[in-house]
């Protein structure tokens, strides 16, 4: 296990390396000088020359990059170019709405999910069966913000329920929190739910007609028995999987959504970074997300290993 | 019975009071946030819209007609020669930290502004400022090297607003000014919260407090407006929405002019629109009311020259650039383009850019001009048009107020350069004489619109949709502020 453990944490310490590297890259490439994004059409040349060394766009880029990871290293992701703030701040501060919302979304969902699949698994071709099978097709047919702006009609502008977006911050209280949150981590729990109750459904009647299985019912198990004590953990391996690259996709993937309900979110932090060349934050966070997505796939990976001991000799 | 009774009574009474008292507060849904709050080093014009007049002050001031007035300044002398600027001072003035306003912190603020490491946007403002004193506590004494009748208009913008020197390092994040609102608080991403200034030294705002939203995506500006989490939305982003606003009754929607000049830029230099013959087929080959139509959902004023139409000294020649195609075809033949030519249109990311852009293309295929149609974000387009120069056509907004100087500025993405032209500006800002320098900005207006130097299509309108009660909310845009110390609840 601590082989195995260790092994993965070597991959994921020159992941990361190489994905800053292609950040950085990236981004140098991108046209568009953050200084003259800030100073406008009426700008001098020598209050662009002032602002750039401020900036310490001055320099070379191997030197730059070498500082951002240097400074990354210590913790220390650099200062925004636009906000002037540093940039750990921002993602702390973002974070608070980004990190709630993945969570609440992928409880949702797998609330959701479980469920759903376990059942229309159990009884496979009866109509709560087609039921799950043809609300989960559509789940994953709609696209997420379109979902999210039919819920802004009906429970906002009509019904007047939620408020459109924002978010009132977690000094109003929890409850308050939770509320803003509501609309969107509906909108982005529907289709991961729908995905990750089909897997959970496949996952299962493919486990059940396992020999394993059939060893089990000829034991006496009944059909749920069988289901709950064998087949169950055998199928979590897939499902546990999409539930990592869906953690992963929803703290990274909430673009659109944190734009729809204009939450003050990584999102929205990274989409503004974008358009203002704020090269500096938008390449420390989106390293944070690379961070972050390597974490949580880390941490699957060692969850595979407690609901299968085969991995941990393997390997 | 009777004390329960008397009780009920007043407690009736009361809430009645509450509900007849007007709402003290207000949120503003905003499209961009501001990348920092220091107006005077930044060119975006969220900060502006914000904070100026809000929380920020100039020695004068922008009324909501484009004028300009007294701001900190309650008075100035201007020596004969047109020279010496005395501006006398507001006594009893105090930044919001506490600290006295005076003429030490006006003497910070335009050595600031014209310092050789500056960040300001707008240094140009400041170019002609030859020495600041201070001469006593509420007198400050600028001299200029050449007079500038545009002087006082230019101390007007929010790039020269006061700040105060014990409260500049904080300045980006903890703005402290003179003004009818304090700076209270900041969520980055989400909005910037307002208080009233209780000290005040004029007429004290009506709101305690102010909201500003910033919400980018036009769907979810619109569901905010309809769901009444914001009560005011200047510069709506979806014009397509504004008839439903209009036929509801709980809100109002003013459309407002801007000082925008919207222009189809050519570059000057670049073949063949080096030929004055060629620039003036394409503008004779546009149909600006289509544009405005087609792009604005009909908001927007046609402009014939590099002008705003609100301003007393506009003049217009929209007979010289006339919709003709037939015309449009006879100047490209003669200029040797019988069967057209191919260029480039670059277009930044607003709607009257992408959409104008696309009905210009269309225009322009009609007299056999072809163009390859590039989308671009502000950055790239800063980068690839305005610095770079690598553009044939190109459709932007030129928003700053009174920008025709521009077109004296042969280095300017455009390229136009005129020695006449030159010698006008020149002799413009040296004019202080009102009626002369209406004259000249009159003859400018016709020297480009006849240079055809770019196509002049139409002034950006602004609409603003609020709350049907909201009262006192500027509806033109003379500078990109949104003026809040005038604003109250009806009811």
């Amino acid at each position: 296990m601590l082989r195995y453990a260790l092994r993965r944490l070597i991959s994921l310490g020159v992941t990361l390396l190489v994905a800053s590297l292609v950040i950085f890259l990236a981004l140098e490439v991108v046209p568009g000088d953050p200084a003259a994004y800030m100073l406008g059409v009426n700008a001098r040349p020598d209050t662009l020359a002032a602002l750039r060394a401020e900036l310490g766009l001055d320099q070379t880029p191997p030197a730059r990059y070498a500082a951002w990871v240097a400074g990354m290293l210590t913790g220390d992701l650099g200062l925004s170019y636009t906000y002037r703030t540093p940039v750990v701040d921002m993602i702390v501060e973002r974070l608070q709405v980004s990190l709630p919302l993945a969570v609440y979304a992928l409880a949702l969902s797998t609330l959701i999910a479980f469920p759903a699949g376990i059942w229309a698994a159990a009884r496979r071709g009866s109509v709560v069966d087609v039921v799950v099978m043809g609300v989960t097709q559509l789940g994953v047919a709609i696209p997420n913000f379109w979902f999210a702006m039919l819920m802004v009609l009906v429970f906002s502008i009509n019904l007047r329920w939620f408020s459109a977006g924002g978010f009132p911050g977690w000094e109003a209280g929890v409850g308050p929190g939770l509320k803003a949150l509501t609309l969107p981590a509906v909108a982005l729990a529907l289709p991961q739910a729908s995905i990750l109750a089909r897997i959970m459904r496949s996952a299962l009647i493919e486990t059940l007609s396992e020999d394993y299985i059939r060893t089990a019912r000829a034991k006496g198990l009944s059909r749920g028995q069988a289901l709950w004590r064998h087949a169950l953990r055998n199928a979590m391996i897939p499902v546990l999987t999409i539930i990592g690259l869906q953690f992963s996709f929803l703290l990274a993937g909430v673009i659109i959504i944190e734009n729809v309900f204009f939450l003050p979110g990584l999102g929205r932090l990274v989409f503004q970074a974008i358009a203002a060349r704020d090269l500096i934050a938008v390449e420390s966070v989106v390293m944070f997300l690379v961070f972050a997505v390597v974490v949580v796939n880390f941490a699957v990976d060692l969850a595979y290993a407690w609901v299968d001991p085969r991995l941990r000799g393997r390997r | 019975m009777k004390p329960f009774r008397m009780a009920m009574l007043a407690g009736v009474m009361t809430m009645a009071a509450m509900a007849a008292h007007a709402k003290s507060s207000l949120v503003v849904g905003l499209q961009l946030e501001p990348p920092h709050l220091d107006p005077t080093s930044a060119a975006a014009g969220a900060i502006d819209q914000v904070l100026y007049a809000n929380v920020f002050e100039g020695l004068t001031r922008f009324g909501a007609d484009g004028s300009v007035g007294p701001g900190l300044a309650e008075s100035w002398d201007i020596s004969e020669d047109g020279l010496i600027y005395t501006f006398h001072l507001r006594a009893g003035v105090s930044f919001h930290d506490g600290t006295t306003f005076d003429a030490r912190d006006v003497k910070f603020s335009l050595d600031r502004a014209r310092d050789e490491n500056s960040q300001n946007a707008q240094k140009a403002l400041f170019s002609g400022i030859e020495s600041v004193e201070v001469v006593d506590d509420l007198t400050v004494r600028v001299t200029l090297s050449a007079p500038d009748g545009g002087f006082l208009f230019n101390m007007a913008w929010g790039d020269a607003v006061i700040v105060a020197s014990e409260s500049i390092t904080e300045i980006k994040q903890k703005p402290v000014g003179t003004g009818a609102f304090r700076f209270e608080d900041w969520v980055q991403g989400d909005r910037i919260t307002l208080v009233r200034n209780p000290d005040y030294w004029g007429t004290p705002a009506q709101l305690e407090e102010a909201t500003f939203k910033f919400i980018s995506d036009p769907t979810a500006a619109f569901a905010a407006v309809m769901a009444e989490d914001v009560d005011a939305f200047p510069g709506f982003p979806a014009p397509e929405n504004l008839p439903q606003f209009e036929a509801d009754p709980r809100f109002q929607v003013l459309v407002g002019s801007t000082e925008g000049e919207t222009v189809l830029a050519m570059n000057n230099k670049l073949k063949p629109l080096d030929d004055v013959r060629v620039r003036k087929a394409i503008v004779h080959a546009i149909d600006r009311q289509a544009i405005i139509d087609g792009a604005m959902f009909g908001l927007g004023t046609p402009i014939g020259t590099h002008f705003a139409p609100h301003h007393p000294d506009y003049v217009d020649l929209l007979d010289q650039s006339a919709y003709d195609p037939e015309l449009s075809k006879k100047l490209l033949a003669e200029a040797g383009y019988a069967d057209g030519f191919t260029t480039t249109l670059k277009l930044p990311p607003p709607s009257y850019a992408r959409r104008g852009g696309e009905i210009i293309a269309a225009q322009l295929r009609a007299v056999g001009i072809e163009t390859e149609i590039t989308n671009l974000e502000w950055a790239q387009w800063l980068e690839e048009v305005f610095r770079g120069r690598d553009f044939g056509l190109t459709i932007v907004s030129h928003t700053e107020p009174l920008d025709i100087g521009i077109y004296a500025r042969p280095d300017y993405y455009f390229q136009y350069d005129s020695a006449e032209f030159q010698e006008m500006y020149a002799a413009l800002t040296g004019e202080t004489d009102p009626a002369k320098r209406s004259d000249l900005l009159a003859s400018m207006q016709r020297r480009i619109a006849e240079d055809y130097v770019n196509g002049y299509l139409f002034q950006l309108a602004t609409p603003t949709v609020a709350n049907a009660k909201l009262r006192g909310l500027w509806i033109d845009m003379p500078t990109q502020a949104i003026d809040l110390t005038g604003v109250y609840w009806t009811e």
